[in-house]
């Protein structure tokens, strides 16, 4: 099974997601002078009433939401990943501590970001949110995926942190298959026995193709996009072991701490199997072509099904 | 309908105030631990705000439109759980719970854990943020109800705070008031040797904020205060309030020993003599 055709970036999924609550007046959004980045602009074009201006202060946006949210409102601010770091105490303290439904959303994440170079490139958001009690962590691979997971953040009761991509990939995803997305459950896109790849944002489409590659030379796997690393779907991935007894995770993501840590977690304890991880190998990124920056890290298909290869191997 | 107060008038809040401080040094004095000088520089400013302004309802702590006060200064919180047992959220053997396990007043403020709390603080620099937040959501709500938010003047030291002053003005937030209890002692020493500060009400000027100053310990000038910031609605307005730490309690007036230090059985028994 190949991906749909046509390309869209999570970021834009999430400003249509936004720009599909305005009739909901419980929903403000929060911006950091990176609105028409983001896409939370869209929201702000339709309903400036509840689109709220914080400049380039991404402390004081964590804790405004805050308030707004323990007065009934639901919060979606948004800046890029790696500034949302800046406020990384704000988010623990002023919103998972008290378990205030804060929805964060850090877009431009990983080093698919491209020319911006490695100040811009976050490769440790996912983890970090991870460790927070009470945080949902989400990397929506596409437009349509985000979108949906975006609207269903809305009802969502626990604050959560969503990293969305700046450039378009090819779509996983159609309005059909993403009405079927639920939060903290992994989405199969292909079935095969011999090895599991388990893969979020904008290596799912990588983690496809590999498939592709390796069923030529008769290697079946099963391909899923793990777009909740928190929860994460343990019953899931425990079943992927069992079945397929090798696993490969893929993200644009430092391969401490985020999908792959978190895999390899649930792996050591509940069910080991060979686990190999593809994402950026414990170095920051640099100023290039995406698709450029995803070979020299070795993050491309082939890298991926070489690892399943070897996770294969290590059996 | 909750009413704004308690309907005190100036003598009453002076006596209120007294009873919160003896409650202030026996929680600090009972656990061994706690932060006393900032509670005691706050608690004129506490028991004006709960005895005279604040509209809550005790009955539901978690009525909508109450109005919001935010601890930010989370450390005083032998302070806020005082006054909130005088205004009668707690009673009096909840205060005894103060850093026990299980109770609800936790180290630092917190409203997961205490009835009354609107703001889970502990990290300085947030509060304001947060009241900017609470103030915005009553603006949308086209409510009356307002927030006060209590700065240090340590806590000012903090990038976050330059950030939420900018934005409040930026907002024109007019439900949003802000006291800085300016008692001149932070955790290490006094301000002065750690950041100085320099004139903080000139500080608050310059960004565009209404400023009054008055002396923390005169409640007739606290009262005033209050009804000055009330008056105050086509942007913030900032209360600063020249207080002593340690205020009512010889050994601890002005002594940054008594930041976070509980007194000893000695220290404690001249307290109490000195606060009857």
């Amino acid at each position: 099974m190949s991906a749909p055709s046509g390309g869209g970036a999570s970021r834009d999924g999430y400003g249509a997601a936004l720009l599909e609550m305005v009739g909901d007046d419980r929903v403000v959004v929060l911006e950091a002078d990176l609105g028409k980045s983001t896409k939370s602009c869209m929201f702000r074009a339709e309903k400036p009433s509840h689109t709220v201006s914080l400049g380039i202060a991404e402390q004081n946006m964590m804790l405004v939401a805050a308030g707004m949210s323990t007065s009934g409102y639901i919060p979606f601010a948004s800046t890029f990943a790696i500034f949302s770091e800046r406020g990384f105490e704000q988010v623990r303290n002023g919103i998972a501590r008290p378990n205030i439904v804060v929805h964060l959303c850090g877009s431009h994440g990983g080093i698919h970001t491209g020319t911006d170079g490695s100040s811009a490139q976050s490769i440790e958001d996912l983890a970090i949110y991870r460790t927070l009690p009470n945080m949902t962590v989400m990397h929506p691979c596409d437009d349509i995926s985000a979108k949906a997971l975006t609207l269903a953040l809305r009802h969502h009761e626990r604050p959560s942190y969503m990293r969305t991509a700046r450039n378009k990939v090819s779509r996983a995803y159609t309005e059909e298959s993403a009405a079927q997305l639920r939060i903290g459950k992994g989405h199969i896109h292909r079935t095969g026995d011999d090895v599991a790849i388990i893969a979020c944002g904008v290596l799912l489409n990588e983690a496809l193709d590999a498939a592709e590659s390796l069923s030529q030379q008769g290697i079946e796997a099963t391909v899923v996009d793990m777009h909740t690393i928190k929860p994460l779907d343990t019953e899931l991935i425990v079943d992927l072991a069992k079945r397929c007894g090798a696993i490969v995770t893929a993200e644009d993501h430092s391969i401490i701490g985020g999908l792959g840590g978190a895999v390899a977690e649930c792996i050591v304890s509940e069910y080991p199997v060979p686990v190999e991880r593809i994402g950026v190998q414990d170095r920051f990124g640099e100023s290039g072509g995406s698709d450029e920056l995803l070979e020299m890290l070795h993050m491309k298909a082939n890298d991926i099904s070489k690892a399943a290869q070897r996770a294969i191997s290590r059996r | 309908m909750a009413e704004r107060g308690m309907g005190l008038d100036i003598a009453e809040l002076e006596m209120m105030a007294k009873r919160c401080r003896r409650n202030i040094v026996r929680m600090v004095y009972g656990i061994g631990a706690g932060h006393p000088g900032g509670s005691l520089s706050a608690i004129d400013m506490l028991t004006g705000l709960y005895g005279h302004r604040l509209r809550v309802d005790t009955n539901d702590s978690t009525w909508g439109n109450r109005d919001r006060f935010i601890m930010s200064k989370g450390h005083a919180s032998p302070g806020v759980y005082s006054i909130l047992h005088e205004r009668g959220f707690l009673t009096e053997s909840d205060l005894w719970t103060y850093r026990k396990l299980g109770g609800s007043c936790q180290g630092h403020v917190d409203m997961k854990w205490c009835p009354g709390v609107d703001f889970s603080a502990g990290s300085l620099g947030m509060g304001l943020s947060f009241g900017i937040g609470c103030a915005l959501a009553a603006t949308l709500d086209d409510s009356d109800r307002t927030a006060w938010v209590m700065l240090g003047d340590g806590e000012l030291q903090e990038g976050q705070i330059w950030e939420g002053v900018m934005a409040a003005v930026h907002h024109e937030i007019g439900n949003l008031n802000v006291i800085v209890d300016r008692n001149g002692i932070q955790n290490d020493d006094f301000c002065e040797s750690q950041m100085r500060m320099f004139d903080v009400a000139e500080k608050f000027a310059a960004f565009g904020w209404a400023v009054m100053e008055i002396d923390g310990h005169d409640m007739q000038q606290v009262v005033n205060a209050i009804d000055w910031a009330d008056q105050v609605i086509d942007g913030p307005a900032c209360i600063v309030m020249h207080t002593i730490k340690g205020k009512g309690v010889s050994y601890m007036e002005n002594n940054p020993k008594f930041h976070g230090a509980a007194p000893n059985e000695e220290q404690f028994n001249l307290a109490m003599e000195e606060l009857s």
